[in-house]
């Protein structure tokens, strides 16, 4: 009866207080809708100005019987980066300084001559307007694709030395400057020392010198076959072999999904729980409610189910608006709501910890503001990503608060990902218990 | 007939003592006034009574039909409720059995009949006062304990206040009120009951306070009281 009665009384107060009410669904939803989208979409390629200054004629360079055309680096690029081409140095830098683009790159013309000769590394002008963030986000687009780009060219120019050296062994015709030339190769070099060596008497004072000839030959045949695979390793020094294990991964857009759910449930349960209770305190009627009229836990219980409703409803609103651009196995409802119910629980017995804690609505609604975001972002750290003790210490915050039991429990219901549904539902369990009674405790009269 | 007994009520909050070894009696239709300085215990000794606030040790009988009601100091109602919803939740909390009807007389009795779908948010800090005894008399208590009733009000209000008050120590209800206000303990109370540090330095009728005093030297006597019991 008790909390019949304070559950109508809480919501006709929320009826009556619609800012609050609009505050309280559009702020989370808002967050999620942007953290969704960051965690989704692509980032944006920045914009950076663009200057080759190689002469098209000069474009392509000959290494060896090798044609390269620096233009199929220069597309490749494009794809990290979107291209402002400019016509002068001048007109690059003026676009940089003015905030036009955010970097400016500059191919100059003696890059072809410089790889020809292959003497040291050719290089590319990069020119920065000195934001250390934008410059981050230049400088790792193009360290990426000149890393692809280098990896490209060593194995062509590897695949030139590779072709001189078969020349050296094997011997065959050699283009230059518009003549031929026939080269014997050590090979054939050595079978031809072999039978002049078979043929000399064993006394002849030639011998010696020959046999030290076709020795050499011997040693440099097995030892430039051998530096074919050097090479080849030099040009490609890690290869990486991809391997997916047995099992289901959550594709971004659907893990997204979980996210923009999660975070939505926890502020608006942790939000309402927190200041509803508060303001119990701030009207001055918790006093008179502690009268023996209503029980610390009816009291507990009623703010935490209001606040759990709400949230709910807010996220199953939420996930089915989002069901309607990501496809979602529909099939599933039934779980997405057992875990958005005692996920929104977790949080919204944390709220009313929170709530009990202190004594004034706003307090509280900061309390539960500070409270609520680190979790997301350290619910969100990736694995991997930071040291060692630090990431234990995630790990360990992380499992004391509901953000990332929840989440897991919403990923295990929407996209059946471990750990499994029953364990977070456990997990959560826990923590309800835990905050329930650090709430019990901090409101005794 | 005794309505209230309180007996040797004491009350620690970590190593401060804030209610000692407190006792008295409260007849049907009697005022008792519990005056001090600040910190004197007053507010703790009214939660103790109220049931708001266990004692360490002591105990509180009630007589005969009939609970307490309670009005804190400052007002406890919900500010985005109107007046009338105010008192029907409460009416239900407390258990009452015709709520309807509690709701109407209250509304009659305090006179806020045509204010009763006003948000209470809205009110004068009069009303919202009227509204807070309401709440504490809607069960109809056989004794209300109000903290500091007229603290927030202008003469006319305070005159209206207890006028109300006393039309329902004549029908019988017990009242105990703390205050700072001497004047008004003499005038309205039977009874006097001095607190300071949490000790009861006195109990009994104003005009023995002191070993006797002039109407206008409550006060004074009060104030001397204090300083020879050595607060």
């Amino acid at each position: 009866m008790a909390l019949r009665a304070l559950l109508g009384k809480d919501l006709r107060i929320l009826r009556r207080s619609p800012v609050l009410v609009v505050l309280l669904i559009a702020y989370p939803v808002a967050i999620a809708v942007l953290i969704g989208l960051a965690l989704s979409s692509s980032p944006a390629l920045p914009r950076v100005a663009f200057l080759n200054e190689i002469p098209p004629s000069q474009a392509t360079i000959m290494l060896g019987s090798e044609r390269i055309d620096t233009t199929r680096y220069e597309k490749q690029l494009f794809q990290a980066i979107q291209p402002v081409r400019v016509s002068t140095r001048a007109q690059a830098i003026a676009d940089v300084r003015d905030g036009d683009t955010i970097a400016a790159l500059i191919i100059p013309p003696n890059l072809p001559e410089q790889l020809a000769n292959a003497a040291g590394s050719a290089y590319v002008d990069v020119i920065y307007n000195g934001d250390a963030i934008n410059q981050s986000l230049v400088e790792n687009a193009i360290e990426s694709k000149l890393a692809q780009a280098n990896s490209l060219l060593s194995a062509q120019l590897s695949r030139v030395a590779d072709s001189y050296i078969d020349l050296l062994l094997t011997g065959g015709n050699l283009h230059f400057l518009g003549n031929s030339f026939d080269v014997l190769g050590l090979v054939r070099a050595r079978l031809l020392l072999a039978a002049t060596l078979s043929r000399l008497p064993p006394s002849s004072p030639l011998r010696p010198d020959i046999e030290q000839v076709e020795h050499f030959a011997q040693i440099a045949v097995s030892n430039l076959g051998g530096s074919k695979q050097v090479i080849g390793a030099v040009a490609a020094p890690i290869a990486v072999v991809q391997q997916m294990l047995s099992g289901r991964k959550t594709p971004l857009d659907t893990f997204a999904v979980a996210v923009a759910v999660a975070v939505s449930l926890m502020f608006v349960c942790i939000l309402l729980a927190s200041g509803m209770l508060a303001l119990e305190r701030e009207e001055n009627t918790l006093a008179r409610l502690h009268r023996k009229l209503v029980p610390t836990g009816v009291l507990l219980g009623e703010k935490a189910l209001l606040a759990t409703g709400v949230g709910v409803i807010v996220a199953f609103a939420m996930l089915s608006g989002i069901g309607l651009f990501v496809p979602l196995e529909w099939g599933r409802v039934g779980l997405w709501l057992v875990a958005m119910l005692v996920g929104g629980l977790a949080f919204a017995v944390l709220g009313v910890a929170l709530g009990a804690i202190v004594r004034e609505v706003r307090a509280a609604s900061l309390l539960a503001l500070l409270v609520s975001l680190p979790l997301v972002f350290l619910a969100l750290v990736p694995s991997g990503s930071v040291s060692g003790g630090l990431e234990e210490a995630i790990r360990v915050i992380s499992a004391v608060f509901p953000f990332k039991p929840s989440l897991e429990a919403l990923d295990a219901a929407v996209n059946q990902t471990q750990p499994s549904l029953t364990i977070a539902l456990a997990h959560l369990a826990a923590l309800i218990a835990g905050f329930g009674t650090l709430a019990r405790l901090a409101l005794r009269p | 007939m005794i309505q209230l007994q309180a007996t040797q009520l004491c009350k620690r909050f970590g190593e401060r003592d804030a209610v000692v070894d407190v006792s008295f009696e409260l007849r049907e239709g009697e005022v008792l006034a519990i005056i001090g300085p600040n910190g004197a215990g007053k507010t703790t000794l009214l939660s103790i009574l109220s049931g708001g606030l266990a004692p360490n040790s002591g105990e509180v009988r009630m007589s005969g039909a009939g609970g307490v009601g309670w009005v804190p100091q400052q007002t406890a109602v919900y500010s985005k409720l109107s007046v009338a919803e105010n008192l029907r939740l409460f009416a239900r909390l407390e258990r009452v059995a015709d709520i309807g009807h509690a709701v109407e007389e209250m509304l009659d009795q305090t006179g806020l009949r045509s204010r009763a779908r006003d948000e209470v948010g809205r009110l004068s800090g009069g009303n919202r006062q009227r509204v807070n005894i309401a709440v504490g008399l809607i069960a109809d208590p056989a004794v209300l304990l109000l903290d500091e009733p007229t603290s927030a009000l202008d003469p006319r209000q305070r005159a209206r206040l207890w006028d109300f008050i006393n039309a329902r120590v004549a029908s019988g209800t017990s009242v105990v009120f703390a205050t700072h206000d001497i004047a008004e303990a003499e005038r309205y109370a039977g009874q006097l009951l001095v607190l300071a540090d949490g000790e009861m330095l006195f109990s009994g009728a104003p005009s023995e306070l002191g070993g006797g005093h002039s109407d206008a030297d409550l006060e004074r006597a009060f104030v001397s009281f204090l300083a020879e019991q050595g607060h």
